[in-house]
């Protein structure tokens, strides 16, 4: 089983985020993997067969395939190239999907279900449809049976049990279960391991023309909130003043 | 300029982002078309209709009874090719996302997923899409034909419905391409108010479990006492939600601690929302909870600590113990409610 799982640096879900300059600022907060991303490692480990992880982005893109080779991945590559500075999330499928035939005969391709900075949650599905694949995506259990595989999706609705077969791809939600942490031999693995860093001239492709532009970013306008707290002897009195502030906001 | 509408659906009732799409369409002018794909579902068309669609284009087929995103991506590829509509519209729901994905990988186009706001400048629309949950906006473009856009829930209003209200209704032919998967079945699935589409949402966080006053079973374990005292405090909250016809949030500490299901998590992992009302209950605020919530219209903190960062983005605050007050509460409004 040959098994690709794709992962993105973000940062760290605490960080306060400001545009500067038009662009996002996470200050010193620290640059992590994307907390979906550990899913989709998880998932891919426990298929058991050889795991390549890999991202796209510049030197800072090592600290999520380092994580993901901690855990336990077998190789990583990084796909790098000036050209991809203005990339959309069609042309990133059109990458990853050139870098997953480049290494060639893949049976299962793992992502999270979204990336908490661009929060497109699109990417696993056009990766498929570009390689032709089954999108099995928001996948909350997986089981592989020979070359199929079956797979519990969350839907708004509820959950929905699809199977299809293999090769294809996956997007993993936090039902799956906990990611497992990376081991003090996997730390060490992964401080050391060379990662191949992958041009497009490498994957023998053009850079995809971007359909999506970015026009600015902007800080969300301050909310004007002044808290009234509501007070009183007793929480029946507490309870009453405070539905009557609600009652008389008129929107129940 | 021609904008098309999809509308999805769930075994035939539609998602209501879908019809707030329609009136996104109708508030950039042209004609609107509603697109209804499905097997059985005929009864969709009129609801578009009176939700101001001016045709419906309908494609009612078995071989499209499932949803499955590869077999809908290629038949509405089919569609829009032949008849070259300039803005593509769906609600931003798990199938909405992927199939305007899908489709815009087979058009050569692009998405601006999970917008909240349009502006039209001739033909090119400009949208404003939250990222990082929402801790920053985004201004997009996409600069191909068609443009494919999916609106966020409760970011755009639909019209009032029409009653007898009639447009144009087109069948169409689907041309489903290859089956990729089957679907063999679905779990339990609910009909009730989702987290996104709700209007008032009662959350419950970390102070669930905090009731003293609760002797847990002799048997339990501390940890199983913990979750059963939480357990407790979360049926205070649904009761309230009961009364106000709310859905139940948590925060992810409450979620990680297993005192509810993930799938009701509201936060930067979870789902991000946008009630006109959000109570927030024994929840502290950490910046991933504020940014899944901070867009409520009006938002009532109940928390025993004076000091916690939620009472920045509220309101009204009562610092007190939620399993005291929220039941008042409950009492209070069933009153004033008339329940």
């Amino acid at each position: 089983m040959k098994i690709v799982v794709c992962v993105k640096v973000v940062p760290d879900s605490a960080a306060t985020l400001v545009a500067e300059n038009g662009q996002p600022s996470w200050g010193d907060a620290p640059l992590v993997i994307n907390p979906w991303d550990e899913y989709a490692v998880e998932a891919a480990l426990n298929m058991g067969g050889d795991v390549t992880v890999i991202s796209m982005g510049d030197e800072s893109a090592k600290e999520a395939t380092k994580h993901a080779l901690a855990m336990g991945c077998n190789e990583a590559i990084l796909i790098s190239d000036p050209a991809l500075s203005t990339i959309d999330t069609q042309g990133t499928a059109k990458v990853l999907a050139a870098a997953i035939q480049k290494i060639g005969d893949v049976d299962m391709v793992f992502f999270g279900k979204q990336a908490i900075d661009g929060d497109s949650g699109i990417t696993p599905a056009q990766t498929a449809r570009v390689l032709g694949y089954p999108a099995l995506t928001l996948a909350s259990s997986i089981e592989v049976d020979g070359s199929n595989v079956k797979v519990e999706r969350s839907i708004e609705e509820g959950s929905q049990t699809v199977s299809a077969a293999l090769p294809a791809v996956f997007s993993l939600v936090k039902e799956y279960g906990e990611p497992r942490y990376p081991s003090f031999m996997g730390i060490r693995k992964a401080s050391r391991a060379q990662v191949p860093v992958w041009d497009l001239a490498e994957l023998g492709i053009e850079a995809p023309t971007p359909a999506v532009t970015i026009e600015g970013i902007e800080n969300p306008p301050a909310r004007d909130v002044s808290i009234e707290m509501i007070e009183g002897g007793s929480p029946t009195e507490i309870a009453e003043k405070l539905a009557d502030k609600i009652m008389a906001e008129k929107i129940l | 300029m021609k904008i098309w509408v999809y509308i999805d659906h769930f075994k035939g009732e539609a998602l209501p982002a879908s019809w707030e799409a329609i009136g996104a369409a109708k508030s950039l002018g042209g004609d609107v078309s509603a697109l209804v794909l499905g097997s059985g579902i005929e009864a969709l068309t009129n609801t578009a209709f009176e939700y101001g669609a001016d045709e419906v284009l309908l494609a009612d087929d078995a071989a499209l009874a499932d949803f499955r995103t590869e077999t809908y991506a290629t038949a509405l590829s089919v569609l829009v090719s032949d008849a070259a509509p300039g803005l593509l519209l769906f609600p931003t729901t798990s199938r909405g996302r992927e199939l305007a994905g899908m489709t815009a990988i087979d058009l050569n186009s692009g998405v601006l997923v999970d917008v909240i706001a349009l502006e039209a400048d001739g033909d090119k629309v400009v949208a404003t899409r939250p990222i990082y949950a929402g801790k920053l906006l985004q201004k997009t473009a996409c600069n191909a034909t068609p443009q494919i856009i999916t609106l966020r829930g409760r970011a755009f209003a639909k019209l009032e419905a029409e009653s007898g209200r009639t447009g144009t209704l087109t069948k169409v032919d689907a041309n489903v391409g290859e089956e990729k998967s089957t679907v063999e079945g679905y779990g339990e699935t609910t009909s009730g108010v989702s987290l996104t589409d709700a209007g008032v949402i009662v959350s419950g966080g970390r102070g669930t479990s905090n009731n003293p006053a609760l002797e847990a079973p002799g048997d339990m374990s501390d940890e199983e006492a913990e979750v059963w005292r939480a357990q407790q405090g979360f049926a205070l909250i649904g009761d309230l939600a009961k009364t106000l016809g709310a859905a139940v949030g948590a925060s992810r500490a409450a979620v990680d601690a297993n005192y509810i299901p993930y799938a009701n998590q509201v936060g930067q992992t979870g789902k991000v929302v946008s009630p006109d009302l959000y109570i927030a209950n024994g929840i502290s605020g950490a910046i991933q909870h504020l940014a899944g919530m901070r867009n409520s219209k009006i938002i009532v903190a109940i928390n025993k600590d004076a000091d916690a960062p939620i009472f920045k983005k509220a309101r009204y605050g009562v610092v007190g113990d939620l399993h005291q007050i929220v039941p008042a509460l409950t009492e209070a409004m069933k009153a004033k409610l008339g329940k």
